[in-house]
């Protein structure tokens, strides 16, 4: 019966399908995104910022280090941004060039957001992907070991590191990875326990596929749908987490600098009329954390479309 | 080539360990007997059917059998060698001869790799020196065989139908060449004129390629069709266990009667003037089963010596065993 259809099936699929190649869900997902205008526009702002950060430097008259003498002390009358002077965005109670600033700003936290979501993401998936799939009292132990590094509070562990081994971005790494990837490991376990019961890891199993095979070949790519998402939400937080610390004066130090670090001065300096100090890494800063969330509710939207 | 045993179940047990919710950490945990004393021969190119209602070990059975869930005692002897024993990078070696298909079509491809990725991980597994070229051919050739077409090799399984998605998983049990195919309920999450194209594919493959099956399903009639014997559980034990034809015309445990007067008959007034057998009540709990024979709390037969005695697996004819006091 089904060798008497194959001649007729087979004329019927060269009509209808050119190449043969398959939609995967990836493809699927990335239709979907581009379709969500709030995400496909973040995207492009979010991309816009990124490239400023790397070719404003360019067109900068004034490098961040620099100092402008005459509007040193006197921001409020002479520093104010101009095209003539060449601070485009005004100048800092220094006399430096606030859009050097900025840009170098942007620089250090987007690199603190992605570096510390990517160090976050890798060690979660692994560690959180490790506990489900090989569950029992393994799974036990890791995730008890999570809740306890959980119930420390974040910050407090954050701003000791911070004094005791001195301020630097090195030590903001640690401490920020360090304490991240906890929630990280947390969906991921879910998400591996729900995984691991399907029948295409038994299927494999039987075969004979070993268990990293399993993890990495199986697990992982189904897992990354949401971990994509959970990255894409990480960066702003840990940008928000970053910008705090430097707010603090704990975080990035002087000659470099990040948004919080200039948020902070611009705040402090708003009641001498000098309120683009604020304005400009604020702007830069929300525009940032808005574009990051849109884009991690799109890809949550395009990845799983059944929760909608 | 049919006479020889390649699989022989002795004795086999399975039992889960089950902890009521509340139980404290050191609290023993009850024993379930998903799996109890089973024995049976699989001859190459032999179909085993396995039939009994949701929850009576079926599937642990067949798990057990490829050492998915541990099993407490007993072996499974396969072409002489205890698999049980052997340690896990040894079974790997036999991996390859004994391969599944699995109930749910979809549920069993994962769906971020393409069918092509699918069907090839097995031999890429275990020959993973085989050439690009080679195992192209190879996946083709196999995709020919379970009737889909080579050119879809790089869709996703999203993208077919349950029918395809099964044949798809038969071909990637098949690309190995093995000798026994573990078949845990292939059709029922199919409808019915599927479940006959994927049933008939497995017997003209079985054919060609003296292929063992162990078939597992609830629908007496799709076994019957297939099945060259047919064994029948009961809570984890065997109840009765005899040729496909025998058992049909020739029913001896009272369980067995019962199923078989429920398949429908295809004849109105067959149906009609047919004498059921109605079994009443439920499923008693695996980890508290009834003393004596495990079916005597539903069984129209039962007298006092059911529930003091278990009854023993016993020939009563050849090539016919049966578990009952009052077979007949």
């Amino acid at each position: 019966m089904i060798v008497a259809n194959k001649k007729k099936i087979k004329d019927m699929a060269e009509n209808f399908s050119e190449s043969g190649a398959g939609r995967s869900l990836w493809k699927d997902a990335r239709i979907r995104f581009i379709q969500n205008k709030a995400a496909t526009i973040s995207l492009f702002v979010l991309l816009a910022i990124v490239s400023f950060s790397f070719i404003g430097p360019y067109f900068a008259v004034w490098s961040y280090e620099q100092i402008d003498w005459n509007a040193m002390g006197s921001a409020a009358r002479v520093g104010m941004p101009s095209i003539e002077s060449g601070h485009y965005f005004g100048t800092d109670d220094l006399g430096r060039d606030l859009y050097s600033r900025v840009i170098q700003g942007t620089q250090i936290s987007l690199m603190v957001g992605v570096l510390g979501a990517s160090v976050a993401v890798i060690v979660g998936t692994l560690y959180g992907a490790t506990s489900g799939y090989l569950g029992g009292k393994t799974d036990q132990i890791m995730m008890r070991i999570v809740d306890i590094l959980m119930s420390i509070p974040y910050m407090f562990v954050l701003i000791l590191l911070l004094v005791v081994f001195g301020r630097s971005i090195g030590m903001l790494f640690i401490g920020i990875g360090l304490l991240s990837w906890l929630d990280m490991s947390r969906i991921v376990r879910g998400q591996t326990l729900n995984l691991k019961n399907k029948e295409f890891i038994e299927a494999a199993k039987v075969t004979g596929v070993s268990d990293f095979k399993i993890i990495t070949r199986h697990i992982v790519p189904n897992l990354l749908g949401i971990v994509a998402v959970y990255a894409t939400l990480l960066v702003p937080g840990i940008i928000l987490a970053e910008s705090f610390i430097s707010f603090l004066g704990l975080g990035v130090q002087e000659p470099s600098t990040s948004w919080g670090a200039l948020i902070k001065e611009g705040s402090g300096t708003i009641s001498y009329d000098t309120e683009w100090q604020l304005l400009f890494p604020l702007a830069f800063f929300v525009v940032s954390l808005f574009c990051f969330y849109f884009i991690g509710d799109g890809l949550r939207d395009a990845l799983d479309p059944k929760e909608r | 080539m049919s006479d020889q045993a390649i699989l022989q179940v002795e004795n086999l047990k399975v039992n889960f360990d089950v902890s009521a919710e509340g139980d404290m950490p050191w609290t023993k945990p009850k024993k379930l007997q998903a799996v109890n004393d089973i024995s049976f021969t699989l001859n190459a190119g032999e179909t085993l059917g396995i039939v009994g209602e949701s929850g009576c070990g079926k599937s642990t059975l067949a798990r057990a059998i490829v050492k998915m869930v541990p099993a407490e005692s007993g072996k499974v002897l396969w072409l002489g060698n205890n698999l049980l024993s052997l340690s896990d990078s040894e079974t790997r070696q036999y991996r390859k001869q004994i391969q599944m298909i699995f109930q749910d079509p979809l549920a069993s491809l994962n769906p971020r790799m393409n069918i092509g990725e699918i069907i090839a991980e097995p031999l890429r597994t275990h020959y993973p020196k085989t050439s690009e070229s080679d195992v192209k051919s190879r996946v083709s050739d196999v995709m020919n065989k379970v009737g889909l077409l080579d050119n879809l090799v790089n869709r996703y399984p999203h993208e077919f139908s349950g029918g395809q998605c099964q044949r798809i998983g038969i071909a990637r049990a098949l690309i190995l060449k093995p000798k026994l195919i573990i078949c845990d309920e292939p059709v029922s999450a199919l409808d019915v004129s599927i479940q006959a194209q994927v049933v008939n594919l497995l017997m003209d493959i079985q054919q060609e390629m003296e292929l063992a099956l162990i078939f597992i399903a609830h629908d007496l009639s799709v076994v019957k069709h297939i099945s060259t014997k047919i064994m029948v559980l009961y809570l984890g034990n065997m109840v009765e266990l005899a040729n496909s034809n025998e058992i049909y015309q020739n029913p001896s445990h009272p369980y067995t009667q019962a199923l078989i007067s429920a398949v429908p008959i295809p004849d109105p007034n067959i149906e009609k003037n047919k004498e059921l057998i109605l079994i009443e009540g439920d499923l008693p709990s695996p980890i508290n089963p009834p003393s004596g024979c495990v079916f005597r709390t539903r069984c129209h037969k039962a007298k006092e010596i059911c529930s003091k005695e278990k009854p023993n697996f016993i020939e009563s004819s050849t090539s016919h065993s049966v578990a009952c006091h009052f077979h007949d």
